[in-house]
């Protein structure tokens, strides 16, 4: 029983993760009906963003952990990705605005291969050490929680899921109650007559883009935090897996992203930690995700909290 | 101007040089150990070329990057043979590739040594294949009677699924193991690339194995083991020569301490070819040497070693001499190639103590 | 008409092919291998042409059904030998021919099985959602072989006999590009264009659009599954690896570049793109580069991408996505 639990927070922890990255997706593809392939990479580009500013943050704190210092790489790390996303998107994507959606894509392909690749020759090809700014450990649960005493929970696995919560929540309050969020719903209704109510959507396109990859600059902070192992490929898996996340929930929903990033790790997690019971081998793992989503997909084609869209004719 | 150009266009006709080529993951998911390797070819190259070369001639060293992906291998070896005229290749690190490419090497008469391929198949594939690397078999049964010395009994096993090398050594860790009275409680297994390996280490932790036996390569190796001390799992991990790397103790910090893996030579050797090539390559490259990287080291010195001792680059006589090698004092060990060109040569048993790795015990083939 | 004169064309492209093939053997090993690669592309590319372009559904999933028929043919080639010694008497050509010929088909029927299975419930989808699942399902395929070891698992599976040679590859690219260009010429083809360009519309015509999709997908899986037997012979070792998606997104990008809904955009961009990384590999040789210039190209994948990026920027519809199709008058 220990067992399952400690599973679920472990299927919490790395839903988490999925469930940031897949906001970024969602809103984008919200916005703009656009699957944004490099979103995974900006993760990435954020996580090596922190890798070289932590040294300097920690030269303040002699070298020690500090809340403060990880505070402050974590918000650097997110107006970077912020400015790659923005830059991207003015140089790449909006060009093609008007094009079928497939142009960008390809487009968003090349991106994220350019990321990768170039990534590889600026940042080495070998794993690096992600600094430990927050002095993680694992939490001592107290004797009276009786058997639960055997849990390990890490300080880290609770800061993502906490600030995960709270950037979803900030997300949804800049969605629902602010005008650049109502620009940003109208623009998904309808992008033309949003223009001329008097937005610039070009400033509201761009506004999306960059929360969406502060956000991926977020995820690559947290996931290094928990597990300090950078790479210059690291974004693929965890892209893929939280654009599935997102298409689960309803691609274009943000709670639904949250939801369905939380969903994904958890059910992952059970069938890798229970595969001998099973009887799925767990290099099935990655194939879950998928055969998840074609469910959903087959039987709620719109995702779990997508909105059924009717199609006018 | 045209002056130049002739003079360039005729010192590249190349009339005293060798041309070795050399096919390697330099971008894309293998890119780690295909530079590692292709670095330790290269250092080598540049000392023979600095010591005057071979039969007198200098060592050009053509390498084309493979990008990780398969279907590559076959188009650049191809062109290494028609186009460069290649009269060796070194290649590659994993054995999917190797297996790619050898039929090619095999059929074109042009020796290919594989610095790091374990996979049984490749040598099989004739007789101008060989390799400077134990294979799989060797080391499996290398770390599991060693854990059987170390009276644990109960082993749990963590596979990377994805790489050969992993599958090929839990495989041959197993039968040993098993086969001299140990019990596997559990076999679990990962990807390449992951980052997270709680489900799993949950998953092994209430089978109170006495050892847990981690045959992948260090990126992976030293997140499994961080975990695993979060999770109070404090049982020693053991594995192969895939944890030699340069990040291993970085991301691992304390957590494998008092773990165990083998490879091919212990750092702390006192061979003078061993310091002189760690204290070259740290310099050259900013890094410790890992496995890869010694391994292509010795593949380069073993093929200039035998053209020298064939006196010439022409087949079958290169072939012939490669197959003969005995006791070539590589980095990596005393080799010699058995009958089928696989590499016989002494495996050390190594520690993690003091930040640092420490020699345990030396097994013989 | 057109079916009797495009007939010809194929006739003639074949006689032509197997007189180039008689030269094979002098070609240079390196140019031979790229030219095979080609060939194998354009059958990928023209294939998936068929479901991305003329039908309009968005398909990224084909390396998929590669990989059913590269294992497939394999395991015929490997298991049946038996095969190829009960027809040794027609001669070797000609038993060896036959044998390859049925483990292409089988291969092709294999992945058209598949395609089928997968495109019945996935076709209902639409835009993104059916690329995803297509995405899904490759990844399924690939994830399975790699779990099952009798197929070699992660490890790959060696291909003993090189059978496709110049002549099988580019006689399977004219078959095909035969096949696409007449069905699309003919009511079938109409069919397609009609659930690409306005499915509610021929719904309402009365048009069965399902069937029209299906049949597209599964045809286009048959033929990926042709060329997934040639690969497999021609590079004698197959990983589930290889067969990711990256791979599907690269056909994808072929489809693209030819202009969506044009069989000859297809085959030049197929040529273009299998062309370029080795184009890129000679540029990066060159001497008289400025030094930092250098490793930025030894990563072929540094200029590939930012040339994708270049080429979608300053022609987005593809080379010949501007040119209307002909339609066969009524």
């Amino acid at each position: 029983m220990i067992e399952f639990i400690q599973q679920l927070i472990n299927g919490l922890s790395l839903g988490a993760i999925y469930a940031l990255i897949a906001l970024g997706y969602t809103m984008v593809y919200g916005v703009l009906r656009f699957i944004n392939f490099a979103h995974g990479d900006v993760f990435m580009v954020g996580a090596f963003a922190g890798f070289y500013i932590a040294p300097a943050v920690l030269k303040f704190s002699n070298g020690n952990p500090s809340w403060t210092g990880a505070a402050i790489v974590l918000i650097l790390a997110m107006v970077i990705c912020a400015i790659l996303g923005i830059v991207i998107e003015k140089l790449a994507y909006r060009p093609l605005r008007d094009r079928p959606r497939l142009t960008v894509l390809i487009t968003a392909i090349g991106v994220s291969l350019f990321l990768e690749n170039f990534g590889q020759y600026a940042f080495g090809v070998d794993p690096q050490f992600f600094p430990d700014l927050i002095g993680d450990h694992a939490i001592t649960i107290p004797a009276w929680c009786g058997p639960f005493t055997d849990l390990t929970i890490m300080v880290s696995q609770v800061l993502v899921f906490v600030i995960t919560i709270v950037l979803l929540v900030a997300l949804r309050f800049i969605v629902m109650k602010t005008k650049l969020g109502m620009a940003m719903r109208a623009l998904s209704v309808n992008p033309l007559a949003t223009s001329l109510m008097g937005v610039n959507n070009d400033v509201v396109i761009s506004f999306t883009f960059g929360l969406g990859s502060a956000l991926a600059g977020a995820a690559g902070i947290l996931i290094s935090i928990q597990q300090p192992s950078i790479d210059p490929l690291m974004g693929l898996q965890p892209g893929i897996k939280a654009f599935v996340a997102a298409v689960l929930g309803g691609i274009g929903n943000i709670p639904g992203a949250a939801l369905g990033g939380v969903l994904l790790g958890v059910i992952e997690t059970l069938v890798v930690g229970y595969s001998d019971r099973l009887h799925i081998p767990s290099g099935y793992r990655d194939a879950v995700a998928f055969f998840l989503l074609i469910l959903i997909l087959l039987f709620k084609p719109t995702g779990l909290l997508g909105r059924v869209e009717r199609e006018k004719v | 101007m045209l002056a130049a150009l002739c003079l360039g266009t005729i010192s590249a006709l190349g009339q005293d040089k060798i041309e070795v080529g050399e096919y390697a993951s330099l971008s894309g998911g293998n890119a780690s150990f295909g530079q590692s390797s292709h670095n330790g070819i290269a250092l080598a190259f540049d000392e023979i070329n600095a010591a005057g070369g071979v039969l007198g001639k200098q060592i050009d060293l053509i390498t084309e990057d493979d990008r990780s992906v398969a279907g590559e291998p076959s188009t650049i070896v191809r062109k290494l043979i028609s186009q460069d005229h290649v009269i060796a290749i070194l290649g590659e690190i994993a054995s999917s590739k190797s297996l790619e490419a050898a039929p090619i090497c095999q059929e074109n008469k042009i020796p290919m040594i594989s610095p790091g391929s374990t996979n049984e198949k490749v040598t099989q594939v004739g007789d101008y294949i060989s390799r400077v690397c134990f294979i799989d078999p060797f080391q499996g049964k290398v770390m599991a009677k060693f854990a059987i010395s170390k009276g644990w009994k109960n082993v749990a096993i963590l596979t990377d699924v994805k790489q050969d090398y992993c599958v090929g050594l839990a495989n041959a860790f197993r039968d040993s193991f098993t086969a001299s009275g140990g019990a596997v409680v559990k076999n679990s297994t990962y990807s390449t690339g992951d980052k997270d390996f709680r489900a799993q280490l949950t998953d092994i932790k209430p089978t109170h194995p006495d050892a847990i036996f981690v045959p992948g390569y260090y990126g992976e190796v030293a997140l499994i083991a961080r975990q695993a001390r979060q999770f109070g799992i404090k049982a020693p991990l053991l594995g192969g020569d895939g944890w030699v790397g340069e990040s291993l103790l970085k991301v691992a910090g304390h957590a494998l301490d008092g773990s165990y893996f083998s490879n091919h030579y212990s750092q702390d050797d006192p061979s003078p070819v061993i310091q002189s090539f760690v204290k070259t390559y740290q310099a050259k490259f900013g890094q410790v040497p890992d496995a890869m990287a010694a391994l292509g080291y010795d593949a380069a010195k073993m093929l200039a070693d035998a053209i020298t001792r064939a006196g010439t680059t022409g087949e079958p006589q290169l072939r012939d001499a490669i197959a003969g090698t005995k006791n070539f004092k590589g980095v990596t060990g005393d080799i010699t190639l058995d009958a089928d060109r696989n590499a016989i040569k002494a495996a050390v048993i190594l520690t993690i103590a003091n930040g640092g790795f420490q020699f345990v015990q030396r097994v013989a083939p | 008409m057109m079916i009797e004169r495009t007939k010809v064309i194929l006739i003639a492209s074949l006689a032509l092919i197997l007189a180039a093939s008689h030269f094979s053997s002098h070609i240079d090993p390196y140019y031979y291998d790229i030219t095979l690669s080609i060939g194998i592309n354009i059958i990928l590319a023209v294939s998936l042409n068929l479901v991305n372009g003329y039908t309009g559904q968005f398909s990224l999933g084909h390396m998929g059904f590669m990989a059913v028929g590269a294992y497939t043919a394999t395991i015929f080639t490997t298991y049946l030998p038996g095969l190829l010694r009960i027809l040794a008497p027609l001669g070797s050509l000609l038993s060896v021919s036959i044998f390859f010929g049925l483990a292409l088909a089988v291969g092709g029927i294999a992945a058209g099985i598949i395609g089928l299975l997968v495109g019945i419930p996935s076709l209902r989808l639409k835009g993104d959602y059916l690329a995803i699942v297509t995405l899904g399902f490759g990844e399924i395929i690939r994830v399975i072989i790699e779990n099952v070891d009798a197929l070699g698992g992660a490890r790959g599976l060696s291909v003993t006999a090189v059978y496709s040679k110049l002549f099988w590859v580019y006689a399977m690219a004219a078959v095909t590009i035969y096949v696409v260009l007449n069905l699309v010429n003919s009511t079938y083809g109409r069919g397609f264009l009609s659930v690409r360009d306005d499915e509610i519309a021929a719904e309402a015509m009365g048009i069965n659009t399902t069937k029209y999709k299906v049949l597209a997908f599964s045809l286009a899986a048959f033929f990926a599954g042709i060329a997934g037997g040639l690969y497999a012979h021609f590079k004698q070792f197959i990983t589930p690896d290889g067969f990711n998606f990256m791979g599907s997104i690269s056909i994808v990008t072929m489809v693209i570049l030819g202009g969506m809904g044009s069989t000859g955009g297809a085959v030049i961009a197929a040529i273009l793109l299998t062309i370029l990384p080795e184009v890129l590999r000679k540029v990066s040789d060159y001497p008289f580069l400025p030094h930092w210039l250098v490793p930025l190209l030894k990563n072929q994948m540094i200029p590939y991408s930012l040339l994708l990026i270049v080429m979608m920027l300053t022609r987005p519809q593809g080379l010949f996505g501007g040119i209307p199709l002909k339609r066969k008058s009524a």
